[in-house]
This record gives structure tokens, C-alpha cells and sequence, in this order.
């Protein structure tokens, strides 16, 4: 394939395109994954999540411009939310990026979330993996403003990143499981406002003396994974003002460090590559499914159901019931 | 395959009225689209490197300054310089009557002066990548 080989030796337009097509599932972007795959698994990859208005966007652009000192390219993946009515998107991260735009060795693609709950696309990791195969060594990955569950960037993230503001909530609030557990690192962003010290605070008091972060478990209904022996850092930055972030560079190179050293690294590998079959086995297998069920008897199954002559369990049990006979 | 369209609004130049240019940002949004927003002060080089990098389909230009003339052909130029030269391009603001013509001369596809009814600029889309 040309535009694969274009890419490959930096043709970002090729790239570009590569991208849609990935992103749209397209049968050319997956050729194209399938056989770059091979050369996937090198980039750090790193997961910047937080609230709505926390500054994750105006943080990934500073982040991007510090680490860009010590690495020759770097991609920034950014996810906004689509509508759940009409399937649009308004992707705004960029607006807070714009002086990265100088930098011919920085490559930012926004994403909007498609209908996918868990703070990123449906095709985020298969953009990621691009990203990584034409040899980004790290990609920054933003979620859409995420909220106490959507816990999904740790499935394809070495580090996690959680960006608080100011005024977060109280101790209780830090402690509640979910997005606080995945994060490998803690940054109380806007920390020139008076209620930061009272932000850090409580984040220090919820995570005192814990040294362990819950991360990447195998499967969606299996509690994640917990890695031992990594005391969360909790930073404070002002984006804006362009403060705390050496510090935050320091901490994602410690973690990455730590992941190397006691063996995570390659352990987190493990996880993701059996998310990932996991991930394209429940795709086919739908796939398959809805092919095989047809969408005459769908329909009729629904009508029974809004006709409260079946409950929907029921009637999805009697579709696939055909189909699970020898 | 789900294919969505993907626009860049851009808002070159210095003046710092983006209204126009967010009321047609949310209007293709609310018909389906994916809106790149880059905001306000886009210099040439940013608006063609977002273009390059979001693989935008189409690309929206408000410039509410009077500096069309000046800016509109120096985008173009980044634009083909980076092989995004078949891209469409469509200007709102305000822009002179008489500029029109000028400006489609040099490649620009459709101007859209103030009150035209986002719905036009949506067709307008619709129509000229075919989708």
C-alpha cells in the first residue's frame, strides 16, 4: 500500500489519511493495521483524564511542548465528546494547543467519542497503535472530560495521568473507586487559586501511605489489576503559567522507570495485547451475530418486547438460540 | 464504517469577534458533522497544519478584520504546499461584494456574508463533497 509506505517514512498527509481510516473502520485501515502491527509496542503511552474544565487540554499542550526536549516526535491524540442526538462533534482541544503548532515534530489528531461511554473512541486504541507503528515514541492520549467511571484510557495506557482543579470535592471524594484508582500520577492543576492547598490536602490524606494504583486488568468485568510498590504523586501545575512542569515530566519518567524496573512494563503489555483479542473478538462476534439473526426477526423481537409479550432477555435468548445449535 | 464529515473552523487574522465563527461551529455539529475548532489569531501555517493533521474534508474560514485579501491567498498557498490543494475552502464574514469574485478566482468555493442561514452553509457542505 503507497499512502502505508508514505507514512511510514513521515509523510504526515499519508498519516492523516491513514487515520480516517482507521478511525472509520475502514477495511483499508485495517489492512494497514494488520500489517504494521508488527511494529507496534514501542511508544509510552500516556493517558492525560480529568473533569470537564479541569485543563487536561491546556496541560497536554505544555506537557507536549516540555517532553518534546527530550524526545524527537511526539503525538497528542484528543478525544471530544459526540452528540448523543445528531452524531456531531465540536473538538476544541486544539484551541488550547495553539503553540504547538510551530512544531513540525508534533502531530495532533482530535477524535470525537462516537457513541463510546468510557472516555474515549471506540477506535482510540487502533489510533494509538498507529501512531506507535510509524514510530511516535510517546503519545499522549486525552479523554473527553471524564467522570467517576470511565475508566477505559488505563486499558491502553502505560501511565496515567489525572488532572484535578481547585475545589475538587472532600477527602471522601478522592477515596471513592473508579477514576481516582487508575491514576499513576495525580496533578492539582490552577494551583495559583487559593483552594489548591486544600485540594492537595485532601488528595494527600486519601492516598497517604497507600502505594497502590488499580490499573489494566485483563477483562472489562474483572476488577483491574493492581500494581503494587508505586506511591502516586500528587503535583501541583498552572498550566498557564507554565509551572510544575518539569516536575510532571520527572514523575511520568520515574513511572515509566518503575515499569521497567519491577517488570510491569511488560506485564501491562501482557494485559493490553489480551484486551485487545478480547476487544476484536466481541467486535466479530457481533458482527457475526447481527449477520446471522438478520434484522427481520431483530425487529419482531423488539416489537414483542414493546408489546410487553417478552422481556428483553427472553427475547434476545430466543434470537441467538438458532444459532447456538450444533 | 462509519464515516462522519470532518470540518475546520478557523478563525485567522486578529480581530476578536469569534461569534460568527462558533454559531456556524455548533450548527454543523447540531447537522451531524465534526467540527476542528482552532479558535481565534490562526496564523496560514496553523490553519493548514490543522487541516493536514485532522484530514478535514472541508474548510471554514471566518475573518471579520477586512484583511481577506491578504490572508485568504496566503492560506490557499499552505494549503496546496501540502498537497491539501483539492480541499474546499468557504469564507464567512464580512467580506465587500467586490471581493467575491477575487476570491473565488483564487480558489476559494463559497463566501458567505453575515445573515446567511446556517442551514445554506450545511447544503453547501452536503453538496460539494457529496455526502
Amino acid at each position: 500500500m503507497q499512502l502505508l509506505e508514505a507514512a511510514l517514512a513521515g509523510d504526515r498527509r499519508a498519516l492523516a489519511r491513514l487515520l480516517s481510516w482507521v478511525e472509520n473502520g475502514a477495511p483499508e485501515g485495517r489492512e494497514a493495521l494488520a500489517t504494521l502491527f508488527p511494529r507496534t509496542g514501542q511508544a509510552h503511552v500516556i493517558g492525560i483524564t480529568g473533569s470537564p474544565g479541569a485543563g487536561k487540554s491546556t496541560l497536554v499542550g505544555k506537557l507536549a511542548r516540555e517532553l518534546r526536549q527530550r524526545v524527537p516526535r511526539l503525538a497528542i491524540v484528543a478525544v471530544d465528546p459526540s452528540s448523543p442526538f445528531s452524531g456531531g462533534a465540536l473538538l476544541g482541544d486544539r484551541l488550547r494547543m495553539q503553540d504547538l503548532a510551530a512544531d513540525a515534530g508534533i502531530f495532533i489528531r482530535s477524535m470525537a467519542s462516537r457513541g463510546h461511554p468510557g472516555g474515549i473512541a471506540y477506535a482510540t486504541r487502533d489510533v494509538v497503535l498507529l501512531l506507535d507503528a510509524v514510530g511516535f515514541p510517546v503519545i499522549l492520549v486525552e479523554t473527553v472530560g471524564a467522570g467517576q467511571a470511565q475508566v477505559e484510557v488505563a486499558r491502553i495506557a502505560h501511565t496515567v495521568v489525572l488532572v484535578e482543579a481547585p475545589g475538587m470535592g472532600d477527602e471522601v471524594q478522592a477515596l471513592k473507586a473508579g477514576l481516582m484508582e487508575i491514576a499513576d500520577i495525580i496533578v492539582v492543576n490552577k494551583a495559583d487559586r487559593p483552594e489548591a492547598r486544600q485540594t492537595v490536602r485532601a488528595l494527600q490524606s486519601a492516598y497517604f501511605g497507600v502505594t497502590t494504583t488499580g490499573h489494566h486488568g485483563p477483562r472489562a468485568d474483572e476488577p483491574l489489576e493492581v500494581v503494587a510498590g508505586w506511591e502516586t504523586p500528587i503535583l501541583q501545575t498552572a498550566a498557564i503559567e507554565n509551572q510544575g512542569l518539569t516536575e510532571l515530566v520527572e514523575a511520568i519518567t520515574a513511572h515509566r522507570q518503575y515499569l521497567e524496573s519491577s517488570g510491569r512494563w511488560e506485564l501491562r503489555r501482557r494485559l493490553h495485547a489480551r484486551a485487545e483479542v478480547e476487544t476484536w473478538l466481541q467486535r466479530h462476534l457481533l458482527l457475526l451475530v447481527e449477520q446471522r439473526v438478520g434484522e427481520e426477526r431483530f425487529a419482531a423481537a423488539v416489537e414483542a418486547v414493546l408489546r410487553r409479550e417478552k422481556d428483553p432477555a427472553t427475547a434476545a435468548q430466543e434470537l441467538l438460540a438458532p444459532l447456538l445449535k450444533p | 464504517m462509519e464515516r462522519k464529515i470532518r470540518v475546520l473552523i478557523a478563525k485567522p487574522g486578529l480581530d476578536g469577534h469569534d461569534r460568527g465563527a462558533k454559531v456556524v461551529a455548533r450548527a454543523l455539529r447540531d447537522a451531524g458533522m465534526e467540527v476542528i475548532y482552532t479558535g481565534l489569531r490562526q496564523t496560514p501555517v496553523m490553519v493548514a497544519e490543522a487541516a493536514l493533521q485532522e484530514d478535514v474534508d472541508v474548510v471554514g474560514l471566518s475573518i471579520l478584520s477586512g484583511a481577506h485579501m491578504a490572508l485568504v491567498p496566503r492560506i490557499l498557498d499552505e494549503l496546496r504546499q501540502r498537497g491539501l490543494g483539492a480541499v474546499p475552502v468557504f469564507v464567512g464574514g464580512i467580506i465587500p461584494a467586490d471581493d467575491v469574485p477575487a476570491l473565488k478566482e483564487l480558489g476559494v468555493t463559497e463566501v458567505f456574508g453575515p445573515g446567511t442561514n446556517t442551514q445554506t452553509i450545511v447544503s453547501f457542505i452536503h453538496q460539494t463533497i457529496g455526502a
